[in-house]
């Protein structure tokens, strides 16, 4: 396990550095002057040249690169053009409220998508068990974006239950659940849908093994053979399945913000975009990339020290 | 095909999924032929109107009739899916089989490319793509494009491993048959199956990734009807009227499902123990 444990994170430390390598030819293989995109048409030759030079741009490429990674293994991810503010200081001010609404929709989904799909599997074939299972799929087929449309058309607008735009006030913290609802309600739909048909299968597959039939011929009660017997097998390929969900998540999360007005990595992106504000954009797809890398690595780890067989693999 | 079609046609799901993706082609394909109104016509006199015979699913704030922009939005869905994931496969089925094929440091080099493309998160991938690069129709095909290449490439890989070791195979090259022989006559046939159906249910995927990126302002360009785009309009009118919203959204669910129903379909006809156990 130690060996793989080692192996599989060194894959995943090469994995972040060949991504920062591919994000640094993006921005320096595009046609055209980086700072003279970065400055608009209108700007001065001089002010090109001086932009070139806080950037390192007039250096020698391989030197660049190696500025970036030094400088990025510093936790320097540049300087943002427009406020002179670090970059990174933007980027994790803006990170815990994209994590805190992937958190929230994560839990929701799994707080409601588990139960249903234990309820799926305990009464399979069942009218109920068809509903749900149409149902899943309609939840997991809708896009996170359009989901986010409707909650805010109806809870927002027409029923003004909920607030519509922002994270609510510092320091209140009702106002910022009541600000959390329905962007976690956008994102986490659709994986109460994915939960609820993968505990369901999972379900149906250890309510065949033969400690569920020992434990059925013992006499135990039907609710105990489920809940302390079955399930805590069942739930277990749903924490490895999170993990490699993390990008889906920070994807719909981008949708989510913009349509909320939410602070977050994706509305700062969608901004800094309008700005041609290329390093804000660059960090925050980085910082998004290597946390993914990171909720990946875990899921295998986890995934290793459950099934042996997957450490041969690697 | 007839047969899969009969066996298709036996489960409601998916004869509900073929019936969906059925009125989707069609309606996009015969666009011109059905849409009552130019889609990108203005009318002011008749703008932000609610569905009426006139308008069946009302109009936008330049008076554009939502019905047609919808069917028209269908053609851009489908050209795109069609032509991304089309180039998705031939260069995943190609870099799949040197992958599986190939000596062992060619395979790890490509895996780890795929690894790396799979490690960025797909929509802020995306963004970054059309920050540097601009939005355009061309920018969401290309990032569609790498996107899904690991996903295609690693089902090739996979399945190319597992043929290659079998007694034919090492016949085949015992009489000295080429390389390009054997990838052509023996492993792609084998592999072609799977990877439609997986390509049939990567399409919704595609169409909701552009309509996503149009909604964003960062896919195709207006006046080009999307449905995304069509969403976004709803998105900047959503305290006046609540009918682009329905009428952009409607199509892209009704496709996602439709999809989504065939591919689980297709899927269990291939694999008929997966139905067992979900």
């Amino acid at each position: 396990m130690l060996i793989y444990c080692i192996k599989r994170i060194g894959l995943g430390i090469l994995i972040v550095m060949l991504a920062v390598t591919l994000l640094f030819f993006m921005i320096h293989l595009v046609p055209g002057d980086p700072a003279r995109i970065l400055l608009g048409p209108r700007a001065t030759p001089e002010l090109i040249a001086s932009m070139s030079q806080q950037l390192g741009l007039d250096k020698p490429l391989p030197i660049q690169i190696l500025m970036f990674f030094a400088n990025l293994f510093r936790g320097d991810m540049g300087m943002d053009v427009i406020t002179n503010r670090p970059v990174a200081d933007i980027v994790f001010g803006q990170l815990p409220y994209t994590l805190s609404l992937i958190l929230t929709a994560i839990i929701g989904a799994a707080l409601i998508g588990i139960p249903l799909g234990c309820y799926s599997a305990i009464n399979r074939n069942s009218l109920a068990d068809r509903v749900t299972g149409i149902l899943s799929v309609a939840c997991i087929t809708a896009p996170a974006f359009v989901v986010a449309l409707y909650s805010l058309l109806i809870f927002a607008v027409y029923l003004k239950w909920f607030p519509a735009v922002g994270a609510g006030e510092k320091g209140d913290f009702g106002d910022q659940v009541a600000h959390l609802v329905l962007p976690a309600f956008a994102i986490g739909l659709s994986w109460v849908g994915y939960l609820s048909r993968l505990v369901r299968a999972s379900m149906l597959e250890v309510m065949g093994e033969n400690h569920i039939r020992t434990a059925r011929a013992y006499g135990l009660p039907e609710r105990l053979v489920v809940f302390r017997y079955a399930l805590k097998l069942a739930v277990l390929p749903t924490v490895t399945v999170i993990g490699v969900g993390m990008g889906f998540l920070l994807s719909a999360a981008v949708f989510t913000e913009i349509v909320f007005a939410r602070p977050g990595l994706g509305k700062l992106i969608f901004d800094s975009i309008s700005t041609r504000n290329y390093p804000v954009v660059m960090g925050s797809v980085l910082v998004s990339t290597i946390l993914f890398v990171i909720s990946t690595t875990i899921s295998d780890l986890i995934n290793a020290w459950l099934d042996p067989r997957i450490r041969a693999s690697l | 095909m007839l047969q899969a079609i009969k066996r298709i046609c036996g489960d409601p799901l998916g004869l509900v999924g073929l019936f969906l993706v059925a009125l989707m082609v069609l309606s996009a394909v015969l666009a011109s032929v059905i849409a009552p109104y130019d889609p990108i016509a203005l009318n002011i006199i008749d703008r932000l109107q609610g569905p009426s015979f006139k308008h069946l699913l009302g109009t936008d704030q330049l008076g554009r009739d939502l019905f047609s922009r919808v069917l028209f939005g269908g053609q851009v869905a489908l050209k795109i899916a069609l032509i991304s994931i089309s180039i998705a496969l031939c260069i995943g089925v190609v870099l799949g089989m040197i992958a599986g094929f190939g000596p062992r440091w060619l395979d790890n080099i490509i895996m780890l490319l795929f690894d790396t493309i799979r490690s960025f998160p797909t929509v802020m991938f995306a963004l970054a793509t059309v920050a540097l690069v601009g939005p355009s129709l061309s920018t969401v095909v290309v990032i569609i494009v790498i996107t899904s290449i690991p996903t295609y490439g690693r089902v090739v890989r996979t399945q190319t491993l597992s043929i290659k070791s079998n007694e034919y195979i090492q016949a085949e090259l015992a009489m000295g048959a080429s390389t390009f022989r054997i990838l052509s006559m023996h492993l792609l046939p084998n592999v072609v199956g799977p990877l439609f159906i997986l390509a049939s249910m990567d399409i919704p995927t595609v169409i909701a990734l552009e309509a996503g990126l149009s909604f964003l302002g960062m896919g195709v360009k207006p006046p080009t009807p999307s449905w995304g785009s069509i969403l976004n309009d709803g998105y900047n009118l959503i305290r006046n009227t609540p009918w682009p919203i329905i009428a952009g959204s409607i199509p892209l669910v009704l496709v996602t499902l439709g999809f989504t129903f065939l591919g689980e379909s297709l899927r269990d006809l291939i694999d008929p123990k997966l139905r067992k156990s979900l």
